[in-house]
Protein backbone atom coordinates (compact mmCIF):
# COMPACT_ATOMS: atom_id res chain seq x y z
CA UNK A 1 0.00 0.00 0.00
CA UNK A 2 2.80 2.38 1.05
CA UNK A 3 4.88 1.62 -2.02
CA UNK A 4 1.86 2.15 -4.23
CA UNK A 5 1.29 5.61 -2.71
CA UNK A 6 4.94 6.53 -3.12
CA UNK A 7 4.96 5.34 -6.70
CA UNK A 8 1.82 7.30 -7.44
CA UNK A 9 3.33 10.40 -5.80
CA UNK A 10 6.52 10.05 -7.81
CA UNK A 11 4.51 9.57 -10.98
CA UNK A 12 2.81 12.86 -10.32
CA UNK A 13 5.85 14.87 -9.13
CA UNK A 14 8.59 13.66 -11.45
CA UNK A 15 7.00 14.67 -14.74
CA UNK A 16 6.28 18.12 -13.31
CA UNK A 17 9.91 18.47 -12.17
CA UNK A 18 11.14 17.21 -15.52
CA UNK A 19 8.90 19.68 -17.32
CA UNK A 20 10.18 22.51 -15.12
CA UNK A 21 13.77 21.49 -15.84
CA UNK A 22 13.01 21.35 -19.53
CA UNK A 23 11.44 24.82 -19.36
CA UNK A 24 14.50 26.22 -17.57
CA UNK A 25 16.74 24.55 -20.15
CA UNK A 26 14.79 26.06 -23.03
CA UNK A 27 14.64 29.44 -21.27
CA UNK A 28 18.38 29.32 -20.67
CA UNK A 29 18.96 28.74 -24.38
CA UNK A 30 16.87 31.80 -25.16
CA UNK A 31 18.77 33.85 -22.55
CA UNK A 32 22.15 32.83 -23.94
CA UNK A 33 21.13 33.57 -27.50
CA UNK A 34 19.74 36.92 -26.33
CA UNK A 35 23.09 37.80 -24.73
CA UNK A 36 24.91 36.94 -27.95
CA UNK A 37 22.73 39.13 -30.11
CA UNK A 38 22.70 41.98 -27.58
CA UNK A 39 26.49 41.97 -27.69
CA UNK A 40 26.29 42.59 -31.43
CA UNK A 41 23.82 45.41 -30.92
CA UNK A 42 20.65 43.56 -31.97
CA UNK A 43 18.65 44.68 -28.98
CA UNK A 44 15.18 44.03 -30.43
CA UNK A 45 16.04 40.43 -31.12
CA UNK A 46 17.55 40.16 -27.65
CA UNK A 47 14.39 41.59 -26.10
CA UNK A 48 12.29 39.06 -28.00
CA UNK A 49 14.48 36.18 -26.79
CA UNK A 50 14.31 37.28 -23.17
CA UNK A 51 10.56 37.73 -23.40
CA UNK A 52 10.39 34.12 -24.63
CA UNK A 53 12.62 33.07 -21.74
CA UNK A 54 10.40 34.60 -19.06
CA UNK A 55 7.34 33.10 -20.76
CA UNK A 56 8.96 29.69 -20.61
CA UNK A 57 10.17 30.11 -17.05
CA UNK A 58 8.65 33.03 -15.12
CA UNK A 59 10.87 32.22 -12.10
CA UNK A 60 14.12 32.88 -14.03
CA UNK A 61 15.47 36.01 -12.30
CA UNK A 62 18.41 36.46 -14.67
CA UNK A 63 16.10 36.47 -17.69
CA UNK A 64 13.97 39.19 -16.05
CA UNK A 65 17.13 41.19 -15.37
CA UNK A 66 18.21 40.98 -19.01
CA UNK A 67 14.73 41.83 -20.19
CA UNK A 68 14.75 44.89 -17.93
CA UNK A 69 18.01 46.04 -19.53
CA UNK A 70 16.54 45.59 -23.02
CA UNK A 71 13.49 47.64 -22.02
CA UNK A 72 15.73 50.29 -20.55
CA UNK A 73 17.72 50.44 -23.77
CA UNK A 74 14.46 50.92 -25.67
CA UNK A 75 13.36 53.73 -23.35
CA UNK A 76 10.46 51.67 -21.95
CA UNK A 77 10.98 52.75 -18.37
CA UNK A 78 7.75 51.39 -16.85
CA UNK A 79 8.32 47.94 -18.31
CA UNK A 80 11.97 48.06 -17.26
CA UNK A 81 11.04 48.90 -13.66
CA UNK A 82 8.50 46.04 -13.52
CA UNK A 83 11.04 43.59 -14.93
CA UNK A 84 13.78 44.69 -12.50
CA UNK A 85 11.39 44.45 -9.57
CA UNK A 86 10.33 40.95 -10.60
CA UNK A 87 14.00 39.93 -10.89
CA UNK A 88 14.76 41.30 -7.43
CA UNK A 89 11.71 39.59 -5.94
CA UNK A 90 12.85 36.27 -7.41
CA UNK A 91 16.48 36.68 -6.36
CA UNK A 92 16.74 39.30 -3.61
CA UNK A 93 20.37 38.50 -2.81
CA UNK A 94 21.68 39.01 -6.34
CA UNK A 95 23.86 42.11 -6.05
CA UNK A 96 24.29 42.45 -9.81
CA UNK A 97 20.57 42.75 -10.42
CA UNK A 98 20.34 45.26 -7.61
CA UNK A 99 23.24 47.26 -9.03
CA UNK A 100 21.58 47.36 -12.46
CA UNK A 101 18.35 48.45 -10.83
CA UNK A 102 20.07 51.24 -8.88
CA UNK A 103 21.66 52.59 -12.06
CA UNK A 104 18.32 52.43 -13.83
CA UNK A 105 16.53 54.17 -10.97
CA UNK A 106 19.01 57.05 -11.06
CA UNK A 107 18.18 57.74 -14.72
CA UNK A 108 14.49 57.09 -14.26
CA UNK A 109 14.24 59.51 -11.35
CA UNK A 110 15.99 62.18 -13.39
CA UNK A 111 13.55 61.62 -16.25
CA UNK A 112 10.56 61.87 -13.93
CA UNK A 113 11.92 65.15 -12.59
CA UNK A 114 12.34 66.49 -16.12
CA UNK A 115 8.83 65.45 -17.06
CA UNK A 116 7.58 67.39 -14.05
CA UNK A 117 8.61 70.47 -15.99
CA UNK A 118 7.83 73.90 -14.70
CA UNK B 1 59.27 16.75 -15.95
CA UNK B 2 55.76 15.96 -17.02
CA UNK B 3 54.36 16.81 -13.55
CA UNK B 4 54.69 20.60 -13.80
CA UNK B 5 53.57 20.48 -17.42
CA UNK B 6 50.37 18.67 -16.47
CA UNK B 7 49.74 21.10 -13.62
CA UNK B 8 50.12 24.02 -16.01
CA UNK B 9 47.74 22.39 -18.48
CA UNK B 10 45.15 21.84 -15.76
CA UNK B 11 45.54 25.42 -14.56
CA UNK B 12 45.11 26.67 -18.13
CA UNK B 13 42.01 24.55 -18.53
CA UNK B 14 40.57 25.91 -15.31
CA UNK B 15 41.30 29.45 -16.44
CA UNK B 16 39.84 28.75 -19.85
CA UNK B 17 36.77 27.28 -18.24
CA UNK B 18 36.46 30.32 -16.02
CA UNK B 19 36.91 32.62 -18.99
CA UNK B 20 34.66 30.86 -21.46
CA UNK B 21 32.37 28.25 -20.08
CA UNK B 22 31.68 29.29 -16.56
CA UNK B 23 31.15 33.01 -17.00
CA UNK B 24 27.67 33.89 -15.88
CA UNK B 25 27.70 37.64 -16.41
CA UNK B 26 28.57 40.00 -19.21
CA UNK B 27 29.08 43.72 -18.87
CA UNK B 28 27.44 45.51 -21.76
CA UNK B 29 27.33 49.18 -22.74
CA UNK B 30 23.86 50.63 -23.18
CA UNK B 31 22.48 53.98 -24.26
CA UNK B 32 19.34 54.93 -22.42
CA UNK B 33 17.19 57.32 -24.43
CA UNK B 34 15.70 60.21 -22.50
CA UNK B 35 12.64 61.56 -24.19
CA UNK B 36 12.48 65.30 -24.86
CA UNK B 37 10.52 67.38 -22.40
CA UNK B 38 8.21 68.64 -25.11
CA UNK B 39 6.75 67.33 -28.32
CA UNK B 40 8.30 69.16 -31.26
CA UNK B 41 6.89 66.91 -33.99
CA UNK B 42 4.40 69.55 -35.22
CA UNK B 43 7.34 71.83 -36.08
CA UNK B 44 9.93 71.65 -38.80
CA UNK B 45 11.49 75.04 -38.13
CA UNK B 46 12.73 76.81 -35.06
CA UNK B 47 13.23 80.50 -34.44
CA UNK B 48 15.49 81.65 -31.63
CA UNK B 49 13.83 85.03 -31.49
CA UNK B 50 15.62 86.94 -28.77
CA UNK B 51 16.05 87.23 -25.04
CA UNK B 52 15.45 89.81 -22.38
CA UNK B 53 18.91 90.10 -20.97
CA UNK B 54 20.46 91.98 -18.11
CA UNK B 55 23.21 92.07 -15.56
CA UNK B 56 26.79 92.67 -16.60
CA UNK B 57 27.44 95.24 -19.33
CA UNK B 58 30.41 93.22 -20.57
CA UNK B 59 28.25 90.67 -22.38
CA UNK B 60 25.29 91.30 -24.66
CA UNK B 61 23.22 88.46 -23.26
CA UNK B 62 20.57 88.73 -25.95
CA UNK B 63 22.85 88.61 -28.97
CA UNK B 64 25.30 86.06 -27.57
CA UNK B 65 22.58 83.70 -26.38
CA UNK B 66 20.75 83.83 -29.71
CA UNK B 67 23.99 83.17 -31.62
CA UNK B 68 25.01 80.32 -29.35
CA UNK B 69 21.63 78.57 -29.33
CA UNK B 70 21.26 78.89 -33.08
CA UNK B 71 24.66 77.35 -33.69
CA UNK B 72 23.96 74.52 -31.24
CA UNK B 73 20.56 73.83 -32.77
CA UNK B 74 22.01 73.83 -36.27
CA UNK B 75 24.35 70.97 -35.40
CA UNK B 76 22.36 69.09 -32.76
CA UNK B 77 18.72 69.35 -33.74
CA UNK B 78 16.69 68.12 -36.67
CA UNK B 79 14.70 71.36 -36.76
CA UNK B 80 15.66 73.93 -39.37
CA UNK B 81 17.03 77.01 -37.71
CA UNK B 82 15.64 80.28 -39.04
CA UNK B 83 18.18 83.01 -39.52
CA UNK B 84 16.43 86.25 -38.69
CA UNK B 85 17.14 89.54 -37.04
CA UNK B 86 17.51 89.19 -33.30
CA UNK B 87 14.53 90.82 -31.59
CA UNK B 88 15.35 93.62 -29.14
CA UNK B 89 12.98 91.94 -26.74
CA UNK B 90 13.61 94.16 -23.73
CA UNK B 91 12.73 97.24 -25.75
CA UNK B 92 9.64 95.59 -27.16
CA UNK B 93 8.54 94.51 -23.70
CA UNK B 94 9.12 98.02 -22.39
CA UNK B 95 6.93 99.40 -25.16
CA UNK B 96 4.23 96.88 -24.43
CA UNK B 97 4.26 97.90 -20.79
CA UNK B 98 3.89 101.54 -21.79
CA UNK B 99 1.15 100.73 -24.30
CA UNK B 100 -0.82 98.48 -22.01
CA UNK B 101 -2.53 101.09 -19.78
CA UNK B 102 -3.53 103.30 -22.72
CA UNK B 103 -4.99 100.46 -24.78
CA UNK B 104 -6.53 98.80 -21.79
CA UNK B 105 -5.61 95.49 -23.34
CA UNK B 106 -3.57 94.31 -20.42
CA UNK B 107 -0.92 91.72 -21.06
CA UNK B 108 -2.14 90.94 -24.57
CA UNK B 109 -1.28 94.39 -25.85
CA UNK B 110 1.22 94.36 -28.67
CA UNK B 111 3.63 97.11 -29.65
CA UNK B 112 2.28 99.94 -31.81
CA UNK B 113 3.06 98.44 -35.19
CA UNK B 114 1.88 94.97 -34.26
CA UNK B 115 -1.44 95.93 -32.76
CA UNK B 116 -3.13 95.00 -35.99
CA UNK B 117 -2.17 91.36 -35.64
CA UNK B 118 -5.77 90.42 -35.09
CA UNK B 119 -6.37 91.32 -38.73
CA UNK B 120 -5.12 87.97 -39.94
CA UNK B 121 -3.76 86.99 -43.33
CA UNK B 122 -5.21 89.94 -45.20
CA UNK B 123 -2.98 92.33 -43.38
CA UNK B 124 0.07 93.68 -45.12
CA UNK B 125 3.18 92.04 -43.82
CA UNK B 126 4.86 95.29 -42.86
CA UNK B 127 7.75 95.22 -40.49
CA UNK B 128 8.36 91.91 -38.77
CA UNK B 129 8.08 93.48 -35.39
CA UNK B 130 7.88 96.90 -33.97
CA UNK B 131 11.10 98.83 -33.95
CA UNK B 132 10.22 101.33 -31.27
CA UNK B 133 12.48 104.17 -30.38
CA UNK B 134 14.89 102.91 -27.84
CA UNK B 135 14.26 103.98 -24.32
CA UNK B 136 16.63 106.69 -23.21
CA UNK B 137 19.80 104.99 -22.18
CA UNK B 138 21.62 106.14 -19.18
CA UNK B 139 25.38 106.09 -19.32
CA UNK B 140 26.77 102.70 -18.36
CA UNK B 141 26.74 102.60 -14.61
CA UNK B 142 29.80 101.80 -12.61
CA UNK B 143 29.72 98.26 -11.46
CA UNK B 144 29.52 98.60 -7.76
CA UNK B 145 31.97 96.35 -6.05
CA UNK B 146 30.57 94.97 -2.85
CA UNK B 147 32.79 94.83 0.17
CA UNK B 148 34.97 91.81 0.32
CA UNK B 149 36.28 90.01 3.30
CA UNK B 150 33.03 88.99 4.86
CA UNK B 151 33.35 85.31 5.56
CA UNK B 152 31.07 83.05 3.55
CA UNK B 153 29.23 86.02 2.13
CA UNK B 154 28.20 85.98 -1.49
CA UNK B 155 26.96 89.14 -3.06
CA UNK B 156 26.12 90.07 -6.60
CA UNK B 157 28.33 92.90 -7.79
CA UNK B 158 25.32 94.50 -9.45
CA UNK B 159 22.55 96.16 -7.40
CA UNK B 160 21.14 93.77 -4.88
CA UNK B 161 18.02 91.80 -5.60
CA UNK B 162 15.00 93.69 -4.50
CA UNK B 163 16.65 97.01 -5.23
CA UNK B 164 15.34 98.34 -8.52
CA UNK B 165 17.81 99.98 -10.84
CA UNK B 166 16.96 103.56 -11.66
CA UNK B 167 18.70 103.75 -15.04
CA UNK B 168 16.12 101.61 -16.83
CA UNK B 169 18.58 98.77 -17.27
CA UNK B 170 17.95 95.26 -16.11
CA UNK B 171 20.23 94.51 -13.21
CA UNK B 172 18.52 91.78 -11.24
CA UNK B 173 15.65 89.30 -11.14
CA UNK B 174 13.25 91.93 -9.89
CA UNK B 175 13.95 94.15 -12.90
CA UNK B 176 13.38 91.16 -15.15
CA UNK B 177 10.04 90.29 -13.61
CA UNK B 178 8.53 93.48 -15.01
CA UNK B 179 9.14 92.19 -18.52
CA UNK B 180 7.73 88.70 -18.09
CA UNK B 181 4.30 89.67 -19.41
CA UNK B 182 5.65 89.67 -22.95
CA UNK B 183 5.83 85.88 -22.92
CA UNK B 184 2.08 85.68 -22.33
CA UNK B 185 1.32 88.08 -25.15
CA UNK B 186 -0.11 85.51 -27.56
CA UNK B 187 -1.01 88.10 -30.20
CA UNK B 188 2.57 89.31 -30.35
CA UNK B 189 4.07 85.83 -30.65
CA UNK B 190 1.44 84.71 -33.13
CA UNK B 191 2.42 87.65 -35.30
CA UNK B 192 6.10 86.71 -35.01
CA UNK B 193 5.14 83.12 -35.87
CA UNK B 194 3.15 84.16 -38.93
CA UNK B 195 6.11 86.09 -40.25
CA UNK B 196 8.32 83.01 -40.08
CA UNK B 197 5.89 80.32 -41.22
CA UNK B 198 4.76 79.20 -37.78
CA UNK B 199 7.95 77.85 -36.28
CA UNK B 200 8.66 76.81 -32.74
CA UNK B 201 9.83 80.03 -31.09
CA UNK B 202 12.55 80.07 -28.44
CA UNK B 203 12.81 83.09 -26.21
CA UNK B 204 13.29 83.84 -22.53
CA UNK B 205 15.47 85.77 -20.13
CA UNK B 206 19.18 85.77 -19.43
CA UNK B 207 20.63 87.45 -16.39
CA UNK B 208 24.42 87.39 -16.29
CA UNK B 209 25.83 89.02 -13.19
CA UNK B 210 29.15 89.43 -11.43
CA UNK B 211 29.54 87.98 -8.00
CA UNK B 212 32.08 88.12 -5.22
CA UNK B 213 32.40 85.83 -2.30
CA UNK B 214 34.77 85.25 0.54
CA UNK B 215 35.03 82.48 3.04
CA UNK B 216 36.62 79.16 3.77
CA UNK B 217 36.90 76.65 0.96
CA UNK B 218 38.06 73.06 0.94
CA UNK B 219 41.17 72.29 -1.05
CA UNK B 220 43.50 69.34 -1.45
CA UNK B 221 47.25 69.36 -1.23
CA UNK B 222 49.77 66.63 -1.85
CA UNK B 223 52.23 65.96 0.94
CA UNK B 224 54.93 63.39 1.60
CA UNK B 225 54.18 61.41 4.74
CA UNK B 226 56.87 60.20 7.19
CA UNK B 227 57.14 56.94 5.23
CA UNK B 228 57.94 58.84 2.06
CA UNK B 229 54.58 58.22 0.40
CA UNK B 230 52.60 60.86 -1.42
CA UNK B 231 49.23 61.47 0.18
CA UNK B 232 46.48 63.93 -0.61
CA UNK B 233 45.39 65.90 2.40
CA UNK B 234 42.28 68.10 2.49
CA UNK B 235 42.56 71.47 4.19
CA UNK B 236 40.46 74.57 4.56
CA UNK B 237 41.66 77.93 3.39
CA UNK B 238 40.15 81.40 3.53
CA UNK B 239 39.73 82.78 0.02
CA UNK B 240 38.31 85.75 -1.70
CA UNK B 241 36.79 84.77 -5.00
CA UNK B 242 34.94 86.43 -7.79
CA UNK B 243 33.01 85.10 -10.68
CA UNK B 244 29.76 85.14 -12.55
CA UNK B 245 26.23 83.85 -12.18
CA UNK B 246 23.91 83.07 -15.03
CA UNK B 247 20.19 82.76 -14.44
CA UNK B 248 18.29 81.91 -17.55
CA UNK B 249 14.76 81.01 -18.43
CA UNK B 250 14.04 79.40 -21.78
CA UNK B 251 10.49 79.83 -23.03
CA UNK B 252 9.20 77.73 -25.93
CA UNK B 253 6.28 79.25 -27.79
CA UNK B 254 4.03 77.73 -30.42
CA UNK B 255 4.39 80.04 -33.43
CA UNK B 256 0.97 78.99 -34.72
CA UNK B 257 -0.98 80.07 -31.66
CA UNK B 258 1.44 82.28 -29.74
CA UNK B 259 0.99 80.26 -26.57
CA UNK B 260 3.75 79.12 -24.24
CA UNK B 261 4.35 75.38 -24.61
CA UNK B 262 7.04 74.93 -22.02
CA UNK B 263 9.51 76.89 -19.98
CA UNK B 264 12.52 75.93 -17.96
CA UNK B 265 14.78 77.81 -15.55
CA UNK B 266 18.48 77.30 -14.95
CA UNK B 267 21.03 78.70 -12.54
CA UNK B 268 24.77 78.25 -12.88
CA UNK B 269 27.71 80.02 -11.34
CA UNK B 270 31.46 79.96 -11.57
CA UNK B 271 34.03 81.35 -9.13
CA UNK B 272 37.70 82.09 -9.60
CA UNK B 273 40.43 83.23 -7.20
CA UNK B 274 40.25 87.01 -6.80
CA UNK B 275 43.64 87.46 -8.48
CA UNK B 276 42.59 85.63 -11.63
CA UNK B 277 41.47 87.81 -14.51
CA UNK B 278 38.81 85.98 -16.48
CA UNK B 279 37.00 87.80 -19.27
CA UNK B 280 33.25 87.99 -18.76
CA UNK B 281 32.57 86.58 -22.21
CA UNK B 282 34.62 83.46 -21.61
CA UNK B 283 32.81 82.89 -18.31
CA UNK B 284 29.51 83.40 -20.08
CA UNK B 285 30.40 80.62 -22.55
CA UNK B 286 31.65 78.39 -19.74
CA UNK B 287 28.32 78.72 -17.96
CA UNK B 288 26.26 78.36 -21.11
CA UNK B 289 28.17 75.18 -21.94
CA UNK B 290 26.69 73.70 -18.78
CA UNK B 291 23.16 74.75 -19.70
CA UNK B 292 23.16 73.71 -23.34
CA UNK B 293 22.60 69.95 -22.78
CA UNK B 294 19.51 70.68 -20.68
CA UNK B 295 18.28 73.15 -23.26
CA UNK B 296 18.74 70.63 -26.07
CA UNK B 297 17.12 67.98 -23.89
CA UNK B 298 13.90 69.96 -24.07
CA UNK B 299 13.77 69.52 -27.83
CA UNK B 300 15.41 66.27 -28.77
CA UNK B 301 16.07 62.82 -27.38
CA UNK B 302 19.24 62.66 -25.33
CA UNK B 303 21.11 59.41 -24.79
CA UNK B 304 22.75 58.55 -21.51
CA UNK B 305 25.62 56.12 -21.83
CA UNK B 306 26.20 53.53 -19.16
CA UNK B 307 26.89 49.87 -18.57
CA UNK B 308 24.72 47.08 -17.23
CA UNK B 309 25.36 43.44 -16.40
CA UNK B 310 23.62 40.73 -18.41
CA UNK B 311 23.21 37.46 -16.56
CA UNK B 312 22.96 33.86 -17.74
Amino acid sequence: MFFRAVTLGLMLVLPAAAAAAADRGAAKQQVEFGIKVAQTGLWREAQYRWERAVDLDPTYAEAWNNLAIAYEHAGKFDEARNAYETAIKLDPKNTMIRQNYDLFKEINDRTQKRRGGR
Amino acid sequence: MTGPRNAAAVASLVLLCAAVGCTNFYEIPIETPIQPKMDVTPFTRILVAGFISGGSDDVDGNLETVRLLRSQLRSKSTLRVIEAEVLPLAELARDQIKAAPSTGAGSTATPASTETTGGGPGQPAGEPVAQPPAAPQAPPPQTSQPPVGEPAAQQPATPAAGQESTDGKIRNEKDLERYHAIFDNTAFWKKVGEEHQNPLIVTGTVLFTNTQTSGFVNQNREIIDPLGRRVVQPYRVYMERKGFIIESRFVFIDGRTGTVLFSDRFHEEVLYPAQQQTPALSSYFELMDRLIPSFLGSLSTQRIRGTRVLLK
